[in-house]
């Protein structure tokens, strides 16, 4: 039996759409596995979360609901998820590769001796081996690496694969008591949000601005059309750097990595370390006043021109087609 | 369990970096026969530790203490060492053993705490990934190997007027949160921390002075068991370049043009809106 063991992320008082994508994975590889999908959800006043991630084909639903664990603290937070794995006992731990997601994964890798593959962007069942593809060289090269041992830990990028959505429960709770644990690093004062509108690393649609905005108000057109679409609002480092924007819209090595359905680069001429986030877009389109630039490279659509005409063109076509729907 | 070498009784500030050589990302990637091309690579400090390194400069010169850098990595690591040097970090350990080469990120861990067991440290600060793997777990790995609390991805790092804890800013997931620890702790940066300086050229006349110290698996106490090939728990099979993306068009046209027909066939052919 390999059991295929999902840790839920949640953040805010509700499920991150990665954990719906980690059953996905799950699916893919449990039948080559032979095994069970199961899933862990951990916090404090989660019950329902628990009841909400306890569809989708999982099995049994891990939960430890610990008032102590309200406030985010690595240690008890590691300790609470390493107390499920020792129980459900996995073959396979998944992880959204979410900030998050990968601090606590590395944590508890290290608890339970385990191998962790970080931010993968496939999971395989190949003559009895379970291989990992991850990107490297910040997306440059994609390494395809072999468990030498299960258990094994991995975790996902978000948005890669399709999150589940099935309401059939079934699943059977089982809940743990947390065991009490030494905490010496903890949150005390949980996060205030910097900006209202959507998650980059959420967003289905992000719009993003380069040198080529010139100035912080030249974003403004960005916006407005990250408005119509419902979208997320990013920046390359060059943006950032010259004080026009806050480096949390940052998309790039040293920023967010983000895999969104669409990605409207406005002028972004496509540095290496600014591909190294956005390369994993579904759809890419380029605007930009130099027919040369090598964001052209990579996307799917270009359309050479001035983002101060084009982007409130864009604006205005979008805004028809999602009134006419 | 292990508990962390506090440096004892004075108000000394002693922080040890874990900083890694990694190429530039400005460099090539080229990808042959299922690995990557070494040779014609720039190598230098990967970036996240840049910061680390700075923000323990700067502790080091407010408190009093000693700063050492701790690398892994083969004998051509000693340029990146002596760049840290030159920027103002007291003392260098060089991990430098050809067991140590190719690990994976729990052999590497071993290795680091091991390392760390022998060299007294109030703090231990980390880039919170390394731009070639990008796991972002080697740090946190050896947070919990030698017992010590961590707060991750930190922008703001503030501390106590007794040296014994520390108030940090946490960003993770574009969010921020405020998060508090006891030191000993280890410490991982984020893009924010600070800006860190140029090496002035007497720093970089200074750094050819300080000695850096080599030490091997013997001098850590490890034998191959725990750290070599079989002792690794994931295996590089192959490395593939990234899949092409098929040619994309450029659409015609003005501004409005061009903006309408682009929205068409986003609607009708990529299915994207």
């Amino acid at each position: 039996m390999n059991n295929i063991l999902c840790i839920a992320e949640i953040r805010n008082g509700a499920l991150r759409q990665v954990s719906f994508e980690l059953i996905n994975v799950a699916r893919k590889i449990a039948g080559a596995l032979d095994g069970k999908i199961e899933a862990a959800v951990v916090g404090a006043n989660v019950a329902k979360l628990a009841d909400d991630f306890a569809k989708g084909g999982v099995s049994t639903l891990y939960l430890i609901d610990d008032p102590g664990l309200a406030q985010f603290a690595p240690e008890a937070y590691s300790a609470a998820l390493a107390q499920i794995i020792r129980e459900a006992k996995p073959s396979v731990v998944l992880w959204g590769a979410t900030g998050h997601g990968k601090e606590l994964s590395g944590r508890v890798a290290a608890k339970l001796d385990l191998g962790l593959a970080t931010d993968c962007i496939d999971v395989r069942v190949e003559n009895g081996e379970l291989l990992l593809m991850r990107p490297i060289y910040a997306g440059k090269a994609i390494a395809t690496v072999k468990a030498k041992t299960l258990p094994v830990m991995v975790s996902i990028r978000p948005n890669i694969f399709p999150p589940v959505v099935d309401d059939n429960a079934g699943a059977e709770i089982k809940q743990l008591q947390l065991a009490p644990v030494p905490v010496r690093a903890k949150v005390t004062e949980a996060a205030q949000k910097e900006e209202k509108g959507v998650d980059l690393a959420e967003a289905k649609v992000v719009i993003s601005g380069g040198r080529g905005v010139k100035s912080a108000d030249g974003f403004g057109p960005l916006r407005e059309l990250a408005k119509t679409l419902n979208g997320a609002l990013g920046a390359s480092r060059a943006a950032v750097d010259s004080g026009w924007i806050d480096y949390t819209h940052q998309v790039g090595q040293t920023g967010k990595t983000v895999a969104p359905q669409l990605y409207i680069a406005a002028g972004i001429s496509g540095a290496i370390q600014h591909l190294a986030g956005m390369s994993s877009s579904k759809v890419i389109v380029a605007i930009n006043k130099d027919a040369e630039a090598p964001i052209f490279k990579i996307a799917d659509y270009g359309i050479v021109g001035d983002l101060f005409e084009v982007v409130p063109a864009l604006n205005e076509e979008f805004k028809k087609l999602l009134a006419n729907n | 369990m292990f508990r962390g070498n506090v440096s004892g009784l004075t108000t000394d500030m002693n922080v040890v970096v874990l900083m890694k050589r990694v190429p530039d990302t400005e460099s090539r990637i080229v990808v042959r026969d299922g690995a990557v091309v070494m040779d014609g690579l720039a190598w230098v400090i990967s970036p996240y530790d840049e910061y680390a390194v700075e923000e323990a400069i700067r502790l080091v010169e407010k408190n009093t203490g000693k700063s050492t850098v701790l690398t892994l990595g083969p004998e051509e690591s000693k340029e990146t060492i002596r760049k840290a040097l030159a920027l103002g970090i007291d003392d260098a350990v060089h991990l430098n053993d050809p067991v140590f080469l190719n690990g994976d990120a729990s052999t590497t861990a071993t290795i680091l705490a091991a390392a760390l067991k022998k060299i007294p440290f109030d703090l231990i600060l980390a880039g919170k990934q390394a731009v070639d793997d990008d796991n972002a777990q080697v740090a946190l790995r050896v947070a919990e190997l030698l017992d010590l609390p961590h707060v991750n991805s930190v922008i703001q790092f503030e501390l106590s007027s007794d040296k014994k804890s520390a108030r940090c800013v946490r960003e993770v997931d574009g969010e921020r949160d405020v998060c508090v620890t006891s030191l000993p702790a280890i410490i991982t940066a984020q893009q924010g921390l600070n800006e860190p300086r140029f090496a002035s050229v007497k720093g970089i006349m200074g750094a050819k002075k300080k000695p850096i110290v080599d030490w091997k698996a013997a001098d850590l106490g490890l034998d191959g068991g725990s750290i070599g090939k079989e002792a690794m728990k994931l295996e590089v099979v192959r490395i593939d370049p990234p899949p092409p993306r098929p040619p994309g068009k450029i659409i015609p046209g003005d501004a409005k043009t061009a903006a309408q027909q682009l929205v068409r066939l986003l609607r009708e052919e990529a299915k994207a809106i």
